[in-house]
């Protein structure tokens, strides 16, 4: 096995580690922890003072 | 803990954020010196010339502007989304006086010629070291700041911060690997066409990481908080966040087409070149879509006109980046005033523009008022530098195409069909507009400066308290 084998493995090794990334990413399980993560910027109000565009609910 | 620990670190936030107006009108000014240069040489006196300036503007605008509001938005987004004040003590101001420092010291060596000559990467061995011991500094307060976090989520704005941050790190310490021979003078530690393919790899991804990585942390953060809505898709979001990281590293030889590189090594730079396309694209569609149902914001709110439009030069940039490193493409492309173009539809329309946007939601925040002082000059400001910029890439775009047609001309006997001043002449009206197009966005700059003194005069720079740890952790 020379270096290009292990090169090739690294390859494909870093795509199917993508891939995993994604069937991760796209799973059921990951669902509730994302959602609460994009709220993280919304749990406080540091808009004390400035004007809130954040004001209008959906 | 201690009493200290119950405000965020918001005066290291302030400083980085005023400087990165000053700093953004200082290298705008000299790039707008610059583009006259072209137009009317005379203006080139003494060692002030084009060749000195040009590297003092692009560091000035991308590590001293651009620099300065990685810092601000980082330091203020880790906080405020860690809940957690900034971890490192003397540190922080460390990072703010060091980066200040380099800043100064690149001022003055570039115009003396003091230089490593490598782009992107031109000052000398002594301001790398500085710079390396601010990097780490950088590193230790933010990573330090989010393994003391009180919330079990690390924000994906963070992740894009983090990997600017690590990747930045890395650029440096192989790009500027050198043997100094003098205090001001050092020899690259590669030779030949090795020398060039690190060199390439460091500038493709400074552009990968520093002007991109960084700027979609600002993206992720600021666009949610000002639209008042979640990010579109977080999924998305952290498949774009690792695709970026997959395929970025590798697009660098597309810098190199038909050069003395493999030619294997061009191919894989193009491809690579080629998906970061749909990476690129799915992060600017989750900027975007985030405003999905609220879109009647974006009339009357000109700091989220700021955000939206920088995510919309972001996707054209990216798209026409893929398609440049086509090789058959840049034949055509290469060296002429397209690639100009290219990157500053990137550096002017989302680079400065996200920036631009995210410290106007900053100011009146770092200074205890309700709204910037004027909300119409900010609109004002948002309509110039949208005109400059406009204008800067479009005359770019017609005189590159002009420059590679006029190049690659032959006549039937195989001989040159135009002698390349041919071409410079040609380009003269178009380096005029670029020229206008530049003062636009200086102009508008300079609107901010007047609006963010008046913002500030009176206001009240007392720090805002860390929010109460919620009860479900440690």
């Amino acid at each position: 096995m020379d270096i290009n084998d292990l090169r090739s493995i690294i390859t494909v090794a870093g795509l199917l580690c993508f891939l995993a990334i994604v069937g991760w990413a796209y799973g059921r399980s990951s669902k509730k922890g994302f959602e609460e993560a994009a709220n993280l910027p919304f749990a406080e109000d540091d808009d004390q003072g400035a004007v809130p565009s954040a004001s209008q609910p959906r | 803990m201690s009493g200290t620990q119950t405000t965020y670190n918001d005066k290291v936030v302030r400083q980085f954020a005023v400087m990165t107006v000053i700093w953004g009108i200082v290298g705008m000014l000299v790039g707008v010196i610059i583009a006259a240069q072209l137009v009317w040489p005379e203006l080139n006196i003494g060692f002030l010339h084009f060749g000195r300036l040009r590297p003092l503007h692009t560091n000035a605008v991308i590590f001293a502007f651009g620099g300065c509001a990685l810092f601000a938005t980082s330091y203020w987004c880790v906080q405020r989304t860690c809940h957690t004040r900034l971890w490192g003590g003397p540190l922080v101001p460390f990072t703010f006086w060091g980066w200040q420092i380099i800043i100064l010291l690149a001022a003055i060596t570039l115009p003396l010629g003091i230089t490593s000559g490598k782009e992107y990467a031109e000052l000398e061995w002594p301001i790398d070291i500085l710079i390396t011991l601010v990097w780490v500094s950088y590193a230790l307060v933010f990573f330090g700041t989010i393994a003391k976090r009180t919330v079990s989520h690390i924000y994906v704005a963070n992740w894009f911060f983090g990997s600017f941050i690590v990747a930045v790190a890395l650029l440096h310490l192989v790009n500027s690997a050198a043997v100094p021979v003098s205090l001001t003078k050092s020899y690259s530690a590669y030779s030949g066409v090795q020398d060039a393919m690190v060199q390439w790899w460091y500038g493709h991804n400074a552009v990968g990481f520093f002007l991109t990585a960084g700027f979609l942390g600002m993206m992720y953060y600021f666009v949610p908080k000002q639209a008042g809505r979640p990010v579109y898709s977080y999924r998305l979001s952290v498949v774009h966040f690792w695709a970026l990281i997959f395929t970025y590293m590798w697009a660098g030889p597309h810098h190199l087409h038909y050069t003395a590189l493999p030619d294997w090594t061009q191919s894989v730079g193009m491809i690579f070149s080629l998906i970061l396309l749909a990476p690129s694209w799915g992060g600017m569609i989750n900027g975007i879509m985030t405003l999905s149902g609220a879109w009647h914001k974006l009339r009357d709110d000109p700091i989220l006109k700021f955000l939206i439009t920088s995510l919309s030069f972001y996707g054209m940039s990216t798209f026409e980046g893929p398609m440049m490193s086509i090789k058959t493409v840049n034949a055509l492309s290469h060296y002429t005033d397209w690639t100009v173009g290219h990157v500053h539809s990137g550096a002017l329309g989302w680079v400065a523009m996200v920036s631009i946007g995210s410290i106007y939601y900053l100011l009146p925040r770092l200074f205890g008022k309700k709204e910037m002082y004027s909300t119409a000059l900010v609109t004002t400001h948002f309509w110039i530098a949208t005109i400059g910029t406009v204008l800067y890439i479009a005359s770019m775009w017609i005189a590159g195409v002009m420059q590679g047609l006029m190049w690659r001309a032959v006549n039937s006997d195989g001989t040159l069909a135009y002698s390349f001043v041919e071409s410079v002449k040609g380009s003269y009206p178009f380096w005029a507009i670029r020229w206008l197009g530049g003062v636009l966005f200086l102009l508008g700059m300079l609107i901010m400066a007047y609006n963010m003194f008046k913002t500030m005069a009176g206001g009240k720079t007392q720090d805002m308290p860390v929010i109460a740890p919620a009860g479900h952790h440690a």
